[in-house]
């Protein structure tokens, strides 16, 4: 009996913790509040700056579940590490620290003024400020500046960072790198020349309209040849910026303070208002979230979004939702249609499948509306020559178009539909619901399409790989992208450009080598200015649109939270995130 | 009893060479069978064909696979040279190279991760051991009563549901709906207790009820058997008390098998729990393994690899060992 009475009570308590444990899934706590202390919901990327200030002061304190891959401007290849770059290292040129369009011109940062160009546009000649400095107090001059890029060429040393200098600046020189550099200075680059310690002369071999994009990047920044310790680089890089690196652990934590040698009257798009930075890596994005919400961290920097919970609570909260943002990330989602997979050769089959597509299914399969606006065609907003209303497939419809996927079939040979492969990443969530979404719409015209999930970090041997592509059949790749830099060429060349096709790492997925294609980025490059080259953008847009070999999912969006204290938020379209390089704490 | 402790400890050392051996090839020689280049997966998104070469270069990847195990090898026992371009630096051993993904030594990290770990595999074994061997040893005195099969259910219970489910079940009661807990974020014991003991408290129990359930059920499967033995009817017959008989007697005999498995689990523990520490965000050896393993981070993965192993022979070793202490009729020679 009293044993029976024990058992009664044992279970009644398991049934008690499973209750609790059902009961959980719908809990929360309860913020009735509705204050809305915030600038308002989106309100950092309508073009205007929030909570303007000058005042000086506080810790702006930065957190994300990823840490930096490289503080070395030559490594650093993360979008977000070069928004944080803007802290502590300056170029030549930089994206103007301003709201709106007026984000993604370049202004001269290092430079006195834009570059002279030469010589039929071949040459770039750029003069520096005087007064500029390294954090130990020694003027910065063009030898660092040519220091700085001659170091992207040891990639012996220093790999992980991009190498578009590496394809413009080599000329057949097959330069090593200053570690082995045979010229006494460790200047040996001899595209690149520096006539005084003002002035650095850039010769191309052919025009290029966005070289000066290149001078924007951190790879092109300064470094000084006495403190390169070359891979180690990456653990204390000598900072130009209003912010020096003060500490650095890989994995926790990154410290910024004051870089006393910045001056600010030099410098035109900073204003490096707080006394401290801190950025904190996180192993708890969700945790990252609750502290986001209560004010104890100012900004998610990864930029990423929130996740799901927080997602949620923010959009049901009225003082959350006024200071949170759904900004485009700079990023298109889409599905590639490689022309060496039969029966993807033949356009009316492409066409089929972008016809018979649930926009709007794919959306929600990427996490709905707040992950970003319906896609309808290849060119982001934001780079010169785009248009985000450019819709050839009537995809900003939302809805599939039977009949006319039916046709298309009809036109392709294939009345009944067709078998054929989605190759999708194992390691992106939203990439494998929105191949399942296709999947399902294409059933509806009798396309049978299975799902091939690969590991997700061999993409450059797998679908980068054209043979391997052919070998197991993807007629259709789940992928997205990012600019490099804010040009047609730096988001569409890699995917589009003929001579851009490799064996392995290949980014063009459709097989695409079509000569007027190949020759408008050549027009492009020849144009005098940025602005001058947009219209072949748009001209390439159109021209691969209309050979239906993309099916744009979405022009990406992530949720952020700013934490209402900050201010000088906006925007920086360029960044695809808020700007850090003028961001304060104190009103 | 010195001989036996060094010639295990020589064992240890060829075990963990053969480890190391067919876990270097199987990250290393793989790749070039199947095709796929690991510099691939460093070469950023715009692959330059100088950025490959230059990759394969100061990753040893155009180096014959045994000069790379060598120099691998050496690096560990003695440590070794690194040239970093503008200077060579001497990476001291234990040295499992840089990280391939963010060029930091790899002993230092997993040396912080470690603590870490031991924290978890520490608390929870203490809890499952217990609450493991109490509920079997009962179990089994209880034979086909309720308590017996209600037990038995819960650890049945225990055994099939994975960690994942336990562990975000335990987190979603406790911290987003009780909210009896802070969110989960480590601090080591030396920093913050608290932190440290608000980070444990729910890892401990779910990977407890995991192992507490094959421990009961093993417990109560092991003394089954051993109450039935001829020696506890012949210490019931001498009069005995059923206390002693299954303290003294029975119990000490159970413990054998128990503690065996114990100390495999206990040192594949402490080489990482990976889905507890990946369900918790913690920050130890595990969450190294399955980041490292997310972005092909070779020399991460030999290292979490190796300590891995060292642990869990290490652990058979002291099992061993303890066998002589638990067991009588053991003699180590």
């Amino acid at each position: 009996m009293n044993r029976s009475r024990k058992a009664v009570a044992l279970t009644a308590l398991a049934a008690a913790v499973a209750l609790t444990a059902t009961a959980c899934g719908g809990g929360g706590s309860n913020n009735k509040s509705s204050s809305n202390q915030g600038a308002g919901y989106d309100a950092a990327t309508k073009g205007k700056v929030i909570n303007a200030s000058d005042k000086k002061g506080g810790t702006l304190k930065l957190m994300s579940p990823q840490d930096v891959d490289f503080l070395d401007p030559a490594r650093a290849y993360y979008g977000f590490v070069w928004n944080m770059q803007r802290l502590y290292i300056r170029q030549l040129l930089a994206y103007d620290s301003k709201p709106g369009e007026a984000g993604t011109k370049l202004v001269p940062d290092l430079a006195e003024s834009l570059p002279t160009l030469s010589n039929g546009g071949k040459t770039y000649t750029f003069k520096l400020k005087a007064g500029v400095k390294f954090e130990d107090g020694t003027p910065i001059t063009s030898k660092d500046i040519k220091y700085g890029i001659e170091r992207v060429f040891a990639q012996d040393v220093l790999s992980g960072g991009p190498t578009y200098l590496i394809d413009l600046l080599d000329q057949g020189q097959k330069y090593p790198g200053p570690y082995k550099d045979k010229d006494p200075n460790k200047l040996g680059l001899k595209s690149v020349q520096t006539p005084d310690d003002q002035t650095i002369v850039f010769n191309l071999a052919k025009p290029n309209s966005d070289f000066s994009y290149l001078m924007a990047m951190a790879d092109s920044s300064p470094v000084p040849a006495a403190k390169d310790d070359g891979a180690k680089y990456t653990n204390h890089p000598v900072a130009t910026g209003p912010y020096k690196v003060q500490s650095f652990v890989a994995g926790k934590e990154t410290v910024f303070v004051r870089n006393p040698n910045w001056d600010s009257k030099t410098d035109p798009i900073r204003k490096g208002l707080p006394d401290k930075v801190t950025f904190t890596v996180t192993s708890n994005p969700d945790d990252m979230d609750a502290r986001l919400l209560s004010g104890d961290v100012d900004y998610a920097v990864d930029g990423t979004g929130v996740q799901q919970a927080a997602k949620i609570k923010i959009l049901q909260t009225p003082k959350y939702k006024a200071n949170a943002d759904d900004p485009f990330s700079g990023y298109i989602r889409y599905f590639a249609f490689p022309q060496t997979v039969a029966p993807f050769d033949n356009i009316e089959c492409r066409k089929a499948v972008i016809y018979a597509a649930d926009p709007k299914s794919l959306q929600t399969a990427r996490g709905g509306p707040t992950s970003g606006d319906l896609g309808a065609n290849m060119l982001p907003p934001g780079i010169p020559g785009s248009d985000k209303s450019y819709d050839p497939w009537g995809l900003t419809q939302g809805k599939p178009q039977l009949d006319k996927a039916k046709a298309a079939l009809k036109a392709c040979g294939k009345p009944n539909g067709f078998k054929t492969t989605i190759a999708v990443r194992n390691n992106r969530k939203p990439e494998i619901a929105t191949a399942e979404s296709l999947q399902a719409s294409l059933k509806a015209v009798g396309i049978d399409a299975s799902i091939d999930q690969y590991d997700g970090k061999n993409s450059s041997s797998v679908i980068g790989a054209p043979d391997n592509v052919k070998k197991k059949g993807y007629g259709i790749i789940v992928m997205g992208w990012g600019a490099d830099y804010n040009s047609g060429a730096g988001f569409l060349q890699p995917l589009v450009d003929g001579s851009f096709i490799l064996k392995n790492g290949n980014n063009n997925y459709t097989m695409l080598n079509d000569k007027t294609v190949n020759g408008l980025f050549d027009q492009a490059a020849a144009a005098a200015s940025p602005e001058a080259a947009a219209p072949f953008y748009t001209q390439i847009n159109k021209a691969i649109m209309e050979k239906a070999l993309y099916l744009p999912i979405n022009f990406d969006k992530a949720l952020v939270y700013r934490n209402p204290r900050l201010t000088n938020v906006f925007y920086q379209e360029s960044m695809g995130r808020l700007d850090l390089a003028v961001m304060g704490v104190v009103k | 009893m010195l001989v036996y402790l060094l010639r295990r400890l020589v064992n240890v050392v060829v075990m963990l060479v053969i480890v190391s051996m067919v876990t270097f090839g199987i990250f290393f020689m793989v790749p070039k069978i199947t095709g796929s280049d690991p510099a691939l997966l460093y070469a950023g998104r715009e692959t330059n064909k100088t950025a490959i070469e230059g990759i394969r270069k100061k990753m040893g990847l155009d180096k014959p696979i045994t000069t790379q195990y060598g120099l691998f090898l050496k690096g560990i026992v003695a440590g070794r040279d690194y040239d970093q371009g503008s200077q060579i630096t001497h990476c001291p051993a234990p040295c499992f190279g840089y990280s391939f993904k963010n060029e930091q030594p790899v002993w230092p990290d997993l040396k912080q991760r470690i603590p870490v770990t031991m924290s978890l595999a520490a608390g929870a074994s203490v809890l499952w051991l217990i609450g493991g061997v109490a509920t079997g040893v009962i179990s089994a005195l209880r034979r086909r009563t309720v308590l017996d099969r209600v037990t038995m259910i819960t650890a049945l219970a225990g055994v099939s549901l994975p960690i994942y489910f336990t562990g975000l079940v335990c987190s979603a009661v406790f911290i987003y709906s009780l909210e009896w807990m802070e969110t989960i974020n480590y601090a080591p014991l030396t920093d913050d207790p608290a932190a440290w003991l608000n980070s444990m408290i729910l890892p401990w129990i779910t990977l407890a009820f995991l192992f507490a359930a094959t421990y009961a059920r093993l417990t109560r499967a092991t003394m089954l058997e051993i109450l039935g033995e001829d020696y506890i009817r012949t210490a019931r017959a001498k009069g005995l008390k059923e206390q002693v008989v299954i303290r003294k007697h029975a119990l000490r005999s159970t413990l054998t098998p128990i503690i065996t498995v114990f100390g495999l689990d206990l040192g594949a523990l402490l080489g990482g729990a990976v889905l507890t520490e990946s369900t918790f965000s913690l920050p130890g050896m595990g969450k190294a393994a399955v980041d490292a393993i997310n972005s092909g981070d070779l020399p991460v993965i030999m290292g979490v690899t190796i300590i891995a192993a060292f642990f869990v022979v290490m652990a058979n070793l002291i099992v061993d060992l303890l066998y002589a202490v638990v067991d009588p009729r053991v003699r180590l020679t």
